[in-house]
């Protein structure tokens, strides 16, 4: 099924001597995150500011018969009460906001419930008043009437003809012919390839499971918040956490119909965001409060609110059946994926789909996803959305194979391995991927090899994620001293600040200290799509690149000027301009001189570049796993943990190595601990830290990382994105391992103490 | 002529049972108002719901990308991210 | 609603004194009233840390201490942990071992970690992790983290020589 593509060329300015990209300098907002004056979402506060809270409703699924709000009002100091009264009724519209599109109106429902509550925690009514205690004391005199209707939590039962409808205008899109009646079940997409029945006919070795995995949330340890302010003459700002100002000032904009021109909305640094910070939950209704009230409001979620009300991503019901030839060729694969979107359609089971098969070189296949609407908080992106879900069920399967085959689970992965030329699963053709390197580069690590003791296993698993692009602008500014300033338009998640002020140190020629980064407000710079995808380090790092290279050119230009030599007998060489020509004996000009003149030869230096980037290359990831199984208690102990990721290029190693480490954190809780715990009457029962248990320090042990370098021809320094990939691994990789250690198949996360007990008691 | 493929189940819709189209265009906006002469509102859904991956690079908006005259267009989901 | 009380108390070296809800968390206190915003709350319920503050020379949750508990009581934050514009071995080893990414977590991680060298300058790893198990961090791991306070531990040893 492969064709051979030339390798490509390196990438366009990596010849070898780089000399900031890839070292591992301090990044340059770290002295002010270990003093504590860097300034979150909840730290900025306002002179006359006011407190706000949100009422919620306390039912998975109830009609909202009446809200009244009259003794909140006339209680001393309350400013301001809105219900969705005070929101435009909006009309069902997708719209793209810069990354994905979303529905308006389901957006709006989900700030603000609009005669139907849809889950437990949804947004009823908001108060703005002189302190937390009036606050407080105001939402409680709030009096909602509810007439309780039927909820359905699990997907599978939500998916059951008499299942309770929670949209009766939902009709499933996808179809071969329109449904006569409405169903939970938004959409159903289905991807194939050759012919399946044929194909496993012919298999000599059929592995087929069923799989569940729980609802979990992104947990970032910053709850939601922001300060809104709404002027006489019409103009607001909003200063907020969030993984986009621009996508923050859209659905405001859109949520509340004002024009995105009367919105500033100024980036906080961001708490940890995961996916979990792509839409808006309380920005819209800080400013309904003070348009109301005409004071600025500062609205903070609870953890508990953080919880209910703020995305998880989805719990799913998977099937996967493999097939393959006795000499380990997967000929054939179907899967069916079955997500929960929450209160409004949307779950990430279309990437799940096109995730699934993308590491293998299968010629028949049939993946098919169902998207379902159910009672719980409307999903929002997490890490890889969808990725890491699929990959638990296919990469288990893909374990039993192994198993079964008697072979070993690399060399399996090796021998079905997507390479430069194949047509992936989801449609395009692979181009300079690092898949088999990073493969590789496990089999041939120690670790791999390493014994294993009773009572313990080793597991594998690989992932995929496509990365993005996107539009990005950049603008790098040099000061009169010769030292720069590189301004973005994307929150500095998990160290693109530093990111990069390298890329543009780098370029032109100039110690990392001499380059300060910002992240601007909507009004400073011009637009950028969210950090999410991972697609900053990529897309906005292409876009500062280009900037610092026009400047380059234009130093250029000006030292010509100033050497009164043509243009093209001068070069940019380590952050001066040079002569080519020694016989004219002109002495370099530094960055520092060129700036220093720069009135004389034409005023201030700067550029600043937009761009729409295209050429993210996918990422892949292989990860090894030792646990340990307690077989008294059914506890599984974490012992050993090598992922290895094809990066492209690590501008800075240290967070490139972070960001895995902290995927394989996040995955590792999925895979063990973490779930959302449903009573039967619909509520959260585990909204905390206590009883929805993130991993701590003593769960884990050191994660080892490997970065395979193969260079994204695309990006000016090589880069790939890192961020996703590193969670979609670890759930299959850790249950792979308990299957070792037990000698039994999990198919349900999290892996939890009862549920091996319950595994090796049945013996 | 480049060669098309619209695997998913959202492009059959408009399709039917065809997945791979042979079409004359020079660029992304040719390529989708051919598609939509074949297939009357494909254009719009293409337009609005798909990412477009040239000879293995996935564009998102593309409208006016240059196509090499054997250029794999393949029209897949567009993707978001966390 | 219960008349607010006056409070004297001495945080991060500088006697300070504030009028406080008796409902109120020391951590509001410190946040709202001392606008010392470095303390962050993630759970309100003791179970993140990131309030983590050293109240009498003992590590606990500003969330879960009353504000009008401090009375009289020495209260050390993430702000007085530099010695001015000079950072402790701590916050350095955090910066030169890149163990924060958010950074949200990152001051009550370093209180914490500095209450742990003051108990024991010398730990092992095992006994780092479950110290600073009551701080969650969503973005690291941990593995950058436990490095850079181990490393630290090494440096302060070094100079208590």
């Amino acid at each position: 099924m492969s064709d051979v593509l030339d390798r490509p060329a390196a990438a366009p300015l990596d010849d070898g001597h780089l000399k900031v990209v890839g070292t591992r300098p301090i990044r340059p907002d770290g002295a002010d995150k270990v003093t504590g004056k860097a300034a979150y979402g909840a730290d900025l506060a306002l002179p006359g500011m006011l407190v706000g809270r949100i009422k919620r409703s306390p039912h998975p699924h109830a009609r909202i018969v009446s809200i009244d709000t009259r003794r909140a009002r006339a209680l001393p100091g309350v400013k301001a009460i809105v219900t969705a009264a005070d929101f435009p009724d909006l009309a069902s519209e997708e719209y793209e906001a810069g990354e994905s599109a979303a529905n308006l109106r389901d957006l709006s429902l989900n700030v603000m419930a609009r005669h139907t509550a849809l889950y437990d925690g949804h947004a009823v009514a908001a108060v703005a008043a002189t302190s937390s205690a009036i606050a407080d004391e105001a939402i409680a005199l709030i009096t909602v009437e509810y007439e309780v209707l039927p909820h359905v939590v699990e997907v599978e039962a939500a998916m059951a003809p008499d299942a309770p409808v929670l949209h009766a205008h939902m009709f499933t899109e996808g179809l071969a012919a329109r449904p006569d009646k409405p169903s939970n079940i938004a959409k159903r997409n289905a991807i194939t390839r050759g012919d399946l029945a044929a194909a496993f006919a012919e298999a000599d070795v059929i592995v087929e499971d069923r799989y569940v995995t729980a609802a979990v949330h992104q947990g970032y340890i910053e709850p939601h918040a922001c300060v809104a302010s709404y002027a006489a003459d019409g103009q607001c700002q909003v200063w907020s956490s969030s993984q986009g100002q621009f996508m923050i000032r859209t659905y405001c904009a859109k949520v509340l119909d004002l024009e995105a021109s009367d919105i500033r909305v100024t980036p906080a640094e961001i708490g940890g965001g995961f996916g979990g910070k792509t839409t808006v939950y309380l920005e819209p209704v800080a400013l309904a409060l003070s348009r109301q009230s005409g004071a600025p409001v500062k609205l903070v979620m609870t953890r508990d609110e953080v919880f209910r009300a703020s995305g998880p991503t989805s719990a799913s019901v998977m099937h996967v059946k493999l097939g393959a030839r006795s000499d380990g060729t997967i000929i054939a694969a179907d899967v069916v994926l079955k997500f929960q979107s929450g209160a409004f359609p949307g779950s990430p089971v279309g990437a799940a789909s096109m995730t699934a098969l993308a590491c293998y070189d299968i010629p028949n296949f049939s993946i098919v996803g169902y998207d379902v609407v159910t009672n719980t908080p409307k999903v929002a992106a997490y890490r890889a959305p969808g990725a890491p879900i699929s990959a638990f069920a296919v990469e288990s399967a893909v374990d039993d194979l192994a198993r079964r085959l008697g072979m070993d689970p690399i060399a399996l992965r090796e021998k079905n391995a997507v390479r430069d030329g194949v047509k992936a699963s989801y449609g395009p053709t692979f181009r300079n991927i690092g898949y088999v390197e990073t493969l590789e580069a496990i089999r041939e690590h120690p670790h791999y090899a390493a014994p294993l003791g009773p009572n313990q296993g080793r597991g594998v698993a690989v992932g995929f994620w496509f990365n993005v692009g996107g539009e990005s602008t950049a603008a790098v500014n040099l000061n009169e001293d010769g030292s720069a300033v590189v301004i973005s338009g994307n929150p500095d998640i998990g160290g693109s600040r530093a990111s990069m002020a390298m890329m543009a140190a780098e370029v032109l020629g100039l110690p990392i200290e001499k380059v300060r980064p910002i992240v601007a407000d909507t009004a400073s710079i011009g637009f950028s799509m969210l950090t999410g995808g991972s697609r900053t380090t990529f897309a906005t790092g292409m876009a500062v690149t280009q900037a610092a290279q026009k400047i380059v050119e234009d130093l250029k230009r000006r030292g010509a000027l100033l050497m009164d030599v043509p243009v093209d007998q001068v070069d940019f060489v380590n952050g001066a301009v040079v002569c080519l020509d020694p016989a004219k004996g002109k002495a370099d000009l530094t960055v520092a001189e060129l700036a220093e003149k720069a009135a004389q030869t034409g005023g201030p230096i700067g550029a600043q570049v937009s761009l729409n980037a295209q050429g993210a290359g996918p990422g892949f990831g292989v990860h090894v796993c030792d646990v340990e199984v307690d077989p008294e208690t059914g506890h599984v102990t974490v012992l050993r943990y090598t992922a290895a990721q094809d990066v492209g290029k690590a501008i800075h190693p240290s967070y490139v190595e972070g960001q895995i480490q902290g995927g394989v954190a996040q995955g590792v809780g999925w895979a063990l601990n973490e779930e959302y715990i449903f009573d039967r009457g619909g509520r959260m029962e585990n909204a905390g830290f206590l009883d929805y248990r993130v991993p701590v320090a003593s769960d884990l042990p050191m994660i080892d990382t490997v970065m395979v370098e193969v260079a994204n021809p695309r990006h000016p320094f090589g880069a790939k994105g890192v961020g996703e990939v590193p969670i979609v691994p670890p759930l299959a990789a850790v249950a792979n391992a308990v299957r070792g250690a037990i000698g039994k198949r999990m198919t349900s996360l999290p892996l939890s103490p009862p549920k091996i007990r319950a595994a090796i008691d049945a013996g | 002529m480049i060669h098309v493929v619209a695997a998913c189940s959202s492009c059959r819709a408009f399709t039917g049972d065809a997945t791979q189209f042979a079409v004359e265009a020079d660029t992304v906006r040719r390529m989708i108002d051919e598609l939509d002469r074949r297939y009357p509102g494909f254009g719009d859904h293409i337009r609005r719901r798909m990412a477009i991956a040239i000879d293995g690079e996935i564009h998102q908006d593309a409208l006016f990308a240059p196509l090499k005259a054997d250029s794999e267009v393949c029209l897949i989901p567009r993707i978001g991210g966390g | 609603m219960s008349k607010r009380q006056h409070i004297s108390a001495v945080v991060n070296g500088d006697p300070v004194e504030f009028l406080t809800d008796p409902r109120a968390t020391l951590l509001d206190a410190l946040r709202d009233d001392l606008g010392l915003t470095g303390s962050k709350e993630g759970c309100g319920s003791g179970d993140c840390g990131a309030c983590s503050v050293i109240l009498d020379g003992r590590l606990v949750c500003s969330c879960l201490v009353l504000a009008v508990e401090a009375e009289g009581r020495r209260v050390e934050t993430i702000e007085g942990l530099a010695d001015g514009s000079k950072l402790h071995p701590l916050q350095q080893k955090f910066l030169e071992h890149a163990a924060l990414q958010c950074g949200f977590c990152t001051p009550g991680l370093l209180v914490a970690a500095k209450a742990l060298l003051d108990a024991n300058p010398n730990p092992t790893e095992s006994e780092a992790r479950y110290w600073l198990a009551g701080n969650l961090c969503r973005c690291t791991g941990y593995d950058k983290i436990i490095r850079a306070v181990m490393d630290a531990a090494a440096e302060l040893r070094q100079e208590t020589v």
